[in-house]
């Protein structure tokens, strides 16, 4: 049995042996549903081999969901435990491991592919292509990041999870102090996830750079494709550091080498640095996704162009530059010299200049619209002042001598919540608010949305505004209890009423597309807001091809030209469709890097050198395919857009 | 497929010149790749703890080895993308294969390298700078092994199917991986073993 011993969980508990009875039964469930509805062949013709840009969306923004309820519950458990001084809810070592997968699950598994599930669905819409770049390669990104977040995942019950915080700093990650094959998750999960996103970066930066219809100039992309653009370009130079830390991470763990140890010359700031040169970038990576939709959605619901469009590019190119200087402020207080400190201080103000401009074309494009206050649009409205909060404290943070006051408490935990919450969060909600009667064909409802808005805004500030004061007050991150001479107490349980608000607020929202799938008119138009941009142009369903005929661009709002001037966007006859063929070996080959990362963590040598040759055999397979996919014929597209027509 | 004659080969498809964008983008990511394992290596190269140092361990016969044997076949490699844009099927595969068997010599020094290391006692556990030397002599290593195999595929390929727009595409890619570790090696020559040596 000693074999099968280190797959035990190291410190098990009721909560531990609860989740495994339920992802069992889930899996089962699941099993039995699809073979009992006979839907297998469905999900592996429609899903699971898809080179669709749609579909690949869709299913990135449902396992974002998904692990937002993951995450969310991890959540929750903190602040239960934090309720109250000297609770016994959680023990120290169990604490350590909740906020670890709390803060990877959300960063890189949650708020990573909802932004990548909206570039994957809106971007090539957008711009008025028929796929990405490269629709293959896209649905391998997708099937590397799913089962690197799958393989994160199942730590909670094979193993251990990780414990050593989401930022993982040696030598606390090293093999003496975090014992549990939990780092290994860490190590090699988001490694497999990482090459994805990376894909993802190449694939997207070509599609929008070679793409475009004819006449979108670089100055004439939507906004939310500029962020687009601007995001690849970070991914894809930001990316490769986290590669490289990764390896090194794991190596140093499996393999005995020393870059990060105490000892014979390792130096373990290298992880802390390299780990930040990737991480500040990230940040910007989620953020600015997010700021593009808000510009769509305000000037959607402002009805209007939006404000200072040249100002709003160029802002995104400095924070895009500028996230890569400032990533020493996340360590102030570990041991650069004050000139090092200052510079960076310096370069980490700067990005809220940039930052600003932003804000003031939002607050300008309201100040000359006609407003509709719709659920997009609340989130959008109440952002504005909700991430100003977060950013302001942010500046405070970046002034190095003050930070020696703040860093590692409550406060720098208040700061990035609130501008990841209000940022990120809330145009994510916004944005699937926006799009959901373009995936699915009918809207949510408004009042339960509206309500939804309110009330997860409000818990937001319910739950994070009092750790700016524990903060202050010295209530260190990361402590899984404090005492009662603190007078910590009273605080806390207000942010846990919050953080009960928020899961309130997302029960709200899945009640809301249960509620909207049951009553919600099917009867929409294919732009039922009155938008301005392409993805609005062609049906609701959308075809498979996107747009039957290559549409005409003469300014960044076709659409709205369109409909108010006259423009002529769709010009000249149906002409056969090239598309790509769909496979299942995306879908395979990643399997088998599960396989593959599972056998690592454990060290299991032999399963993991087959699993490299898999891998290896489907990256052969397909040098030696040939594939040249398919032709839709005019008739066809004829008929489907009859049909599309009529409905 | 609609193909544009004005252009040479690899460049005539859409599909092609989407590749070929594609592929400078992922060579920037590589760039970023060895740029922080160098970054890694420049903190690292001093702390030797208890391990040898790098003027210890480096030899400068087996690196001018290396270094001629890469340097060559980047050359033969262009020749071969030359002869493939004047149609000359047989005479690219010739240099293609004189470019894998040079790959295949540099790969054997640097194999034969890594086992004099070890046994003067710079194992890759040895120290931080041993770590880091390996590492990252190691990843250019591992891109040449699978450019190795690459390339013999793309050989196969155009054997058998001949020169025609997709075949073309890949080969000229391929050239620009193999080029791109021409340049990679150049800043190891320059960067660590030069440097280590003085
Ligand atoms: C005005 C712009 C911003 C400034 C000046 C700023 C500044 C800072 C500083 C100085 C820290 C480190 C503090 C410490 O450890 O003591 C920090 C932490 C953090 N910031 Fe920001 N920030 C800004 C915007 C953002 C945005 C937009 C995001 C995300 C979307 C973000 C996410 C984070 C996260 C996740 C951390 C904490 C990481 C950790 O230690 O676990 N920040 N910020
Ligand atoms: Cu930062």
């Amino acid at each position: 049995m000693d074999f099968f011993d280190r797959f035990a969980i190291p410190h098990a508990s009721p909560a531990i042996y609860a989740s495994m009875v339920a992802i069992v039964l889930t899996s089962v469930a699941i099993v039995a549903g699809l073979t009992y509805f006979k839907k297998w062949g469905y999900l592996w013709r429609e899903w699971l081999t898809t080179v669709d840009h749609k579909r690949i969306g869709i299913m990135y923004l449902l396992s974002a969901l998904l692990m937002l309820f993951r995450g969310g519950v991890d959540a929750i458990m903190m602040r239960a435990q934090l309720a109250a001084p000297e609770s016994k809810l959680l023990d120290a070592q169990h604490y350590n491991e909740i906020f670890t997968t709390h803060g990877v699950v959300m960063i890189l598994f949650m708020a990573m592919p909802f932004i990548i599930g909206f570039m994957n669905f809106v971007v090539p819409l957008q711009i008025g292509a028929r796929d990405v770049a490269f629709p293959r390669l896209n649905a391998i990104s997708f099937w590397l990041f799913f089962m690197g977040a799958m393989l994160f995942n199942i730590s909670f019950v094979v193993g251990g999870s990780p414990d050593a915080g989401w930022t993982s700093y040696f030598p606390l990650a090293g093999n003496e102090f975090s014992e549990s094959v939990g780092t290994n998750y860490y190590m090699i999960a988001i490694q497999i996830a990482g090459i994805g996103t990376l894909m993802t970066g190449i694939n997207f930066m070509t599609t929008i750079l070679k793409m475009r219809a004819p006449g979108m100039t670089l100055m004439k992309m939507p906004m939310f494709t500029w962020s687009s653009l601007i995001t690849n370009a970070i991914i894809v130079f930001a990316f490769p550091v986290l590669t490289v830390l990764l390896a090194m991470g794991t190596m140093d763990r499996l393999f005995g080498t020393q870059f990060f140890t105490t000892e014979n010359g390792g130096m373990d700031m290298l992880w802390a640095n390299f780990f930040w040169v990737w991480g500040h970038p990230e940040v910007y990576i989620l953020i600015l996704p997010a700021f593009g939709i808000y510009s769509q959605v305000i000037s959607t619901f402002a009805r209007r162009n939006l404000y200072g469009y040249k100002s709003m590019v160029w802002s995104m190119v400095i924070i895009s530059l500028l996230s890569f200087l400032v990533w020493v402020h996340h360590f102030f207080t570990m041991g650069q010299g004050a000139l090092a400190n200052s510079i960076f201080s310096i370069t980490t103000m700067a990005i809220a200049v940039p930052t600003g401009v932003k804000i003031f074309n939002w607050l300008l494009t309201l100040w000359k619209g006609k407003i509709v206050i719709t659920t997009p649009m609340l989130y959008s409205m109440l952002f504005i002042p909700l991430f100003t909060i977060g950013g302001v404290t942010g500046v405070m943070l970046g002034m190095s001598a003050a930070d020696y006051q703040y860093h590692n408490t409550m406060f720098l935990v208040a700061h990035f919540h609130m501008v990841i919450i209000p940022g990120v969060v809330f145009a994510m909600l916004a944005g699937l608010t926006f799009y959901w009667p373009k995936m699915f064909g009918f809207m949510l409802n408004e009042r339960i949305g509206k309500l939804t808005a309110w009330i997860i805004a409000i818990s937001t500030l319910v739950a994070f505004m009092p750790m700016f004061f524990t903060g202050l007050d010295g209530q260190a991150r990361r402590m899984y209890t404090y005492s009662e001479a603190t007078g910590f107490g009273p605080l806390n349980m207000i942010s846990f009423v919050g953080a009960l608000g928020l899961a309130a607020g997302f029960v709200l929202l899945v009640y809301n597309v249960y509620y909207s799938t049951r009553y919600a008119s099917r009867d929409i138009s294919a732009d039922p807001w009155d938008a301005r941009t392409l993805e609005w142009a062609t049906h609701t369903p959308v075809p498979s091809y996107n747009f039957a005929v290559e549409p005409q661009v003469s300014s960044e709002e076709p659409l709205w030209d369109a409909k108010k001037n006259g423009h002529e966007l769709f010009k000249g006859e149906y002409k056969e469709i090239h598309m790509p063929n769909n496979s299942g070996v995306p879908f395979i080959m990643s399997s088998i890097f599960f396989v593959w990362g599972f056998s690592f963590v454990f060290s299991l040598w032999i399963p993991l050198i087959l699993a490299t040759i898999g891998i290896f055999a489907c990256m052969t397979h397909r040098s030696f395919e040939k594939d040249h996919g398919h032709h839709i014929s005019v008739k066809e597209i004829e008929e489907t857009e009859e049909k599309l027509r009529g409905a | 497929m609609k193909i544009d004659h004005s252009l040479p080969l690899e460049y005539s498809t859409e599909e092609n010149r989407l590749k070929i964008l594609g592929f400078w983008i992922f060579l920037g990511a590589e760039i970023m790749l060895f740029a922080t394992l160098f970054a890694g290596y420049f903190t690292l190269a001093n702390r030797t703890g208890n391990g040898p140092t790098g003027a210890e361990i480096f030899e400068i016969t087996p690196v001018l080895i290396e270094t001629f044997l890469l340097l060559a076949s980047s050359f033969t490699i262009g020749l071969g993308i030359h002869a493939m844009r004047l149609g000359n099927k047989k005479a690219m595969l010739t240099f293609f294969a004189v470019t894998l068997i040079l790959g295949l010599g540099f790969l054997g020094v640097e194999i034969y390298d890594f086992v004099v290391y070890v046994h003067e006692g710079a194992a890759i556990q040895t120290s931080a700078f041993t770590s880091m030397l390996l590492t990252t002599l190691g990843t250019h290593g591992a891109h040449v092994t699978v450019g190795f195999f690459w390339g013999l595929f793309i050989i196969l390929q155009v054997r058998k199917r001949g020169l025609t727009p997709e075949t073309a595409n890949k080969s000229f890619i391929f050239s620009l991986y193999w080029h791109f570790l021409d340049v990679v090696w150049i800043f190891i020559f320059s960067f660590i073993y030069m440097k280590g040596m003085m």
